[in-house]
């Protein structure tokens, strides 16, 4: 056994849904500090209601309900005295579609988050920069920080998401399908990049690419119809998984 | 037993298990038909035997092709993937018992064309258990029973055993100069046969990773789990 890694994100006894409709059934698991965890799951089994309990967005929803606990180094998410902001600056999230701020240019698209967050003005050059390495991205932009985040290609756009992202140093980054909208070499740079954040935060990567989870991620999490069926080792889940519905999703036998 | 959603993979996949029974079953009945060859001093037969050797190298290219082709085209996962690279290497054993099939069947041949000298009974004793246990583990593969797989380990030993028992008597025969020659090839009949056992325990070994995911091989030489 490897030293199992410091759980940094505890979900205990999770269920969510909209009105009279649960998306997700008393989900428990453990993420661990500085590793990618993959959620993988068909259309409509609550991976994405998932990811956006975790930092709080799930509740902006019409009609939204969460029950059960989510915590961040021990810290209760949901607790009566927590600014749902100031989660989201901890744990931020990147979406399927690249979602530039229109208007804004590159760099302002990257310090956006600071300004809200109260970073200081003198620093924002600095953090503009290191966000852009980061995200793999300065090299292809230093030379045009002031031109709009429209000119980028999309594998751009979504690197620069990535970069906004992280420009507010968060724990934990939520991925919703970061590459479903990507050609594969732009996929390719987006899972390198994963790769290369997870020294520095801990990464959660929802996707309907089972090869991608099996390629990016540590551990991966199936669900389906809003339980947690399997939540294993990535190689353990691909190669031999112990519950049956978990060995039907992956080799595409859907019944 | 659910099927996969997309029909020309499932297709695949038993088009694969389909050509590794009939490679399984070729096999077979050249281990059988070298050992009556043996018995029964038929050069011919023995001949029968070498020829159906393209047959089986026919089928590992064939199998090798369908496995690349479904690891390429697949990406296949958890029992599709056990099953695709149990196919990958289970060919090469099945491939090295045709070869052993054939080594038996040479030197049945050259026996034939030598006056007669009986077979020590242990032989026969050998050739039975490698024939069961070749006809075990090919079963075992069809049902994905790992427990008649594993039930295959001991029955090697036996064979092991009766080699030894048969080297011996083949020394002792020897003392007579005239015999040497033909105690000689009896000697390697039968390391053939125990060579037979050694593949197809690994493939009983491999039949047991297929059903459980479970390496069962060399326990006192691997690191431990990650």
């Amino acid at each position: 056994m490897t030293a199992p890694s410091r759980p940094v994100v505890g979900v205990a006894a999770l269920s969510a849904g909209f009105g009279d409709r649960t998306a997700l059934r008393d989900v428990s698991l453990a993420l661990e500090a500085h590793a990618v965890t993959a959620i993988i799951g068909p259309s409509g089994c609550g991976k994405s209601t998932l990811l956006r309990c975790l930092n709080r967005m799930h509740e902006l929803g019409a009609g939204a309900w969460v029950r059960g606990r989510v915590t961040l180094d021990g810290d209760d998410l949901y607790g009566p005295d927590v600014d749902a902001v100031q989660v989201r600056r901890r744990i931020g999230m990147v979406f399927q579609r690249p979602n530039p701020f229109p208007t804004l240019s590159i760099r302002d698209n990257v310090a956006a988050g600071l300004d809200l967050n109260g970073f200081a003005r003198a620093e924002r050059d600095d953090r503009v920069e290191a966000a852009l390495k980061q995200a793999a991205l300065w090299n292809e932009v230093a030379d045009r920080l002031n031109r709009s985040a429209l000119a980028l290609s999309g594998g751009q756009q979504q690197r620069l998401c990535i970069a906004r992202a992280l420009a507010v140093e968060p724990e934990v980054l939520l991925m919703d399908e970061p590459a479903s909208a990507l050609d594969p070499i732009a996929t390719a740079r987006v899972e390198e990049l994963i790769h290369e954040l997870k020294d520095r935060l801990t990464l959660i990567v929802v996707t309907h690419n089972m090869q991608q989870a099996a390629r990016i991620s540590t551990r991966t999490a199936f669900l389906y119809m809003g339980e947690l069926v399997e939540y294993d080792r990535t190689e353990a889940l691909f190669t031999n998984p112990k519950e049956r519905r978990t060995e039907d999703y992956v080799t595409g036998k859907f019944g | 037993m659910t099927t996969h959603t997309d029909r020309e993979y499932e297709a695949d996949l038993h088009l694969l298990r389909e050509r590794l029974l009939l490679m399984g079953g070729i096999v077979e009945e050249m281990i059988r038909d070298a050992l009556t060859a043996a018995i029964e001093r038929d050069a011919a037969l023995a001949q029968a035997v070498i020829d159906r050797d393209r047959e089986v190298n026919r089928a590992e290219v064939e199998i090798d092709r369908l496995c690349l082709k479904i690891l390429a085209l697949r990406q296949p996962a958890a029992s599709d993937l056990r099953f695709v690279t149990f196919a990958l290497k289970a060919v090469t054993d099945v491939e090295r018992i045709g070869d052993l099939a054939v080594n038996v069947a040479q030197r049945a041949s050259e026996l034939s064309a030598e006056p007669p000298l009986p077979l020590p009974p242990a032989v026969a004793r050998m050739a039975a258990l490698v024939q069961t246990m070749l006809h075990q583990a090919l079963d075992a593969f069809v049902r994905g029973d790992a427990d008649a797989a594993g039930a295959l380990a001991s029955r090697d030993d036996e064979v092991d055993a009766l080699y030894v028992e048969v080297f011996g008597r083949e020394l002792d025969a020897m003392r007579d100069p005239a015999v040497i020659q033909r105690a000689l090839r009896q000697i390697f009949l039968a390391k053939n046969l125990e060579r037979l056992g050694d593949h197809i325990q690994n493939l009983a070994e491999m039949v047991i990773f297929m059903a459980q995911g479970k390496d069962v091989r060399h326990p006192h030489s691997r690191d431990p789990e990650p």
